[in-house]
């Protein structure tokens, strides 16, 4: 077994690990119903952690409107799951609206790819923020309504949908999608989050994957040798945009009403994400997964953390940063502990260039 | 007749997005960084003057001056502690996502301080402004001095950096710093000022954001300075000029498609434009093109 494998079954063991002694602990009654509540949202943020740690650690590009991608997830799945709640039985229904919500995020994902794309560094994160502004805004201001005679639409208001009297509105403008069915379990979520990082662990070590780090650490060198740089970029931008609409799927069956608001999907909730991503090791997969969850379960348990926990994380973020990356710092490093000595506290396995 | 008030309105919030493109626009010219938390200096400066004035039972000319002293404090600090050691770091994602830290840093404080409830700021104008044409149109005096502010600092930077030598080795530094520093220019002191100057305009820019749009929250400054920044790509990064003609365009552009179109989308379609204008013509409208070397 060479290493490239055995360190990915690392990861799927400690997922599964923590799985089984969480789910042990659920059937013996010895978890609050307050922890159990956290569990899905829990696999939701490790999801999206590890699409945006695909984005920035391996495409090497920063993206501040992934929760945009899992806003598009959510509200096109919930839409799915909303209007054939009577029509279709549980399981095929859930199955399909995964489809959904992931095929859409990543269309979504390549439509944004197109000019976002063609753009680098702090102008594609202020443009990935702009487009998770737009979609918020745009989500925000669309009615649909169903009735007998079909599906109506408009941006106006509920009332000018001029809907018959069977009449069912769906996406009620910002008041958003009002009782999903409830079908994301943790079991559910953690599937999904094997699933994630199966596929984002194969890409990385396989020839595409290998294109797409060249892209990131030298992108001309990358381009002189043959790669494809715009067809790279965007095939990771997709997958990913896709596997954050896996945790919008999660998100919006979890969820008794779904808006599209700051809190969930404005780009401080995408700050968020960043943090768990750039706390867990830029580019190291195993660790997004890890500091999601830790960082997401800390300040829900220890009430009194949460006053100061963006605080405190944003401290840690700056500080990681400079430790990490201070050209003076890494000299001192260097000199003081030797090449390899003292990385950071989580490690970085790979250099971001 | 109130299309005409639109369109003054939209100058005025014009005019507050062009002093505040013009901080980011010179950080950017100059450090080749986005300074993410500038948005947040907007913020700081209006809690300040918040407080000040508070404390001194309404002067806000006071106020306003602590502001400015404490907001260029503030950036030449932040400057100094967390994006100067990621100079010539080897990703520039790295002073990019400090820059994200800092800016939430400053919200959390105003947070733990001031709390999350949005506070009623007192205008720093008080006078009254202008009546036409029996009351139906009326300009506001923050209106005014919104705009001969923004005029006046966009003429005094344009003096300063053509005409004095600090201003020289702002352009210089921004050209090339190695070559800037082979010339005898400290670079560091002047990428120093530069922030100086920015945080300065943007605690100017905070006190005339809060008197025509006074409520006051630890993220007031983060929406007008992401828009600010949209201002400046439109106008050209790195171009002062640039950034005041980006900044009354989008004023215009936001005030009247929250009037005519949604005042739900008017967000979206200022974000629109930077998308646009990202794809069409990349420098902005008064940019350089720069090639790039391998």
């Amino acid at each position: 077994m060479n290493k490239i494998t055995k360190n990915n079954l690392i990861t799927y063991g400690i997922v599964i690990a923590a799985y089984i002694i969480l789910e042990a602990l659920m059937l013996t009654g010895n978890l609050s119903s307050h922890l159990k509540g956290l569990l899905v949202p829990m696999t939701y943020y490790a999801v999206i952690a590890v699409a945006l740690n695909l984005c920035v650690g391996i495409l090497g590009e920063l993206s501040i409107g992934h929760c945009g991608f899992m806003c598009i997830g959510a509200f096109s799945s919930a839409f799915f799951s909303k209007a054939m709640e009577n029509t279709l039985p549980t399981v095929p229904r859930f199955i399909i609206a995964f489809i959904i919500g992931i095929g859409v995020a990543a269309l979504f994902g390549f439509l944004i790819g197109i000019p976002v794309l063609r753009l680098k560094g702090d102008y594609l994160a202020i443009v990935t923020l702009a487009f998770g502004e737009i979609i918020k805004n745009v989500i925000n201001s669309f009615y649909i309504g169903i009735d007998s005679k079909g599906m109506h639409f408009t941006m106006k208001s509920a009332m000018d949908l001029e809907m018959e009297a069977d009449g069912n509105v769906i996406v009620n403008g910002a008041m958003g999608i009002t009782g999903t069915p409830h079908n994301a379990n943790f079991t559910i979520g953690i599937v999904v989050l094997l699933i994630s990082l199966f596929v984002v662990q194969n890409l990385i070590n396989s020839r595409d994957g290998r294109a797409i780090m060249a892209i990131r650490d030298n992108y001309i060198a990358a381009e002189a040798t043959g790669v494809n740089v715009t067809g790279y970029k965007m095939m990771a931008f997709t997958i990913s945009a896709a596997i954050a609409g896996a945790a919008g799927v999660l998100f919006s069956h979890n969820i008794t009403t779904l808006t599209a608001s700051s809190q969930y999907f404005g780009y401080n909730a995408s700050i968020m994400i960043l943090v768990y991503v750039v706390l867990g090791g830029i580019g190291n997969i195993r660790g997004s997964v890890i500091a999601a969850c830790v960082l997401y379960l800390l300040p829900e348990l220890l009430r009194g953390l949460n006053t100061y926990r963006m605080l405190i994380y944003s401290i840690i973020l700056i500080v990681m940063m400079i430790v990490n990356w201070s050209p003076g710092i890494i000299a001192w490093r260097e000199k003081t502990f030797g090449k390899s000595g003292l990385l950071g506290l989580f490690g970085r396995k790979k250099e971001v260039a | 007749m109130s299309f005409l008030t639109y369109l003054i309105n939209g100058l005025s919030l014009g005019s507050i997005y062009a002093i505040i493109a013009l901080g980011y626009t010179m950080v950017y010219g100059i450090a080749k960084m986005l300074n993410f938390a500038h948005g947040d200096f907007i913020m700081v400066g209006c809690y300040i003057i918040f407080s000040v004035s508070a404390a001194l039972s309404g002067n806000s000319v006071v106020g306003i001056i602590v502001a400015i002293v404490l907001c260029t404090l503030l950036g030449v600090t932040t400057e100094f502690v967390a994006y100067r050691p990621l100079r010539g770091a080897a990703s520039p994602l790295a002073v990019l996502i400090t820059a994200i830290g800092v800016s939430y840093l400053l919200e959390n404080i105003a947070l733990l301080i001031y709390g999350a409830d949005i506070k009623s700021f007192s205008s720093v104008i008080k006078w009254e402004g202008f009546s036409f044409a029996d009351g139906q149109l009326k300009i506001q005096g923050v209106t005014i001095v919104t705009i001969v502010v923004s005029v006046v600092i966009l003429t005094v930077l344009q003096l300063f950096i053509n005409k004095t030598k600090q201003g020289q080795a702002m352009l210089a530094a921004s050209e090339d710093k190695g070559a800037a520093a082979l010339m005898g220019i400290n670079v560091n002191k002047t990428i120093a000022l530069t922030f100086a100057i920015g945080s300065a305009l943007a605690a100017v820019a905070g006190a005339l954001l809060c008197s025509a749009y006074p409520s006051l929250s630890p993220y007031t400054g983060a929406m007008p300075g992401i828009k600010a920044f949209v201002a400046a790509v439109l106008g050209g990064i790195g171009s002062i000029p640039g950034a005041m003609i980006g900044g009354l365009v989008l004023g215009i552009v936001e005030i009247l498609s929250k009037t005519y179109i949604s005042s739900q989308l008017s967000d979206a379609i200022v974000f629109g434009i930077l998308v646009v204008v990202l794809l069409v013509r990349p420098t902005g409208i008064l940019g350089k093109k720069v090639q790039e070397k391998v």
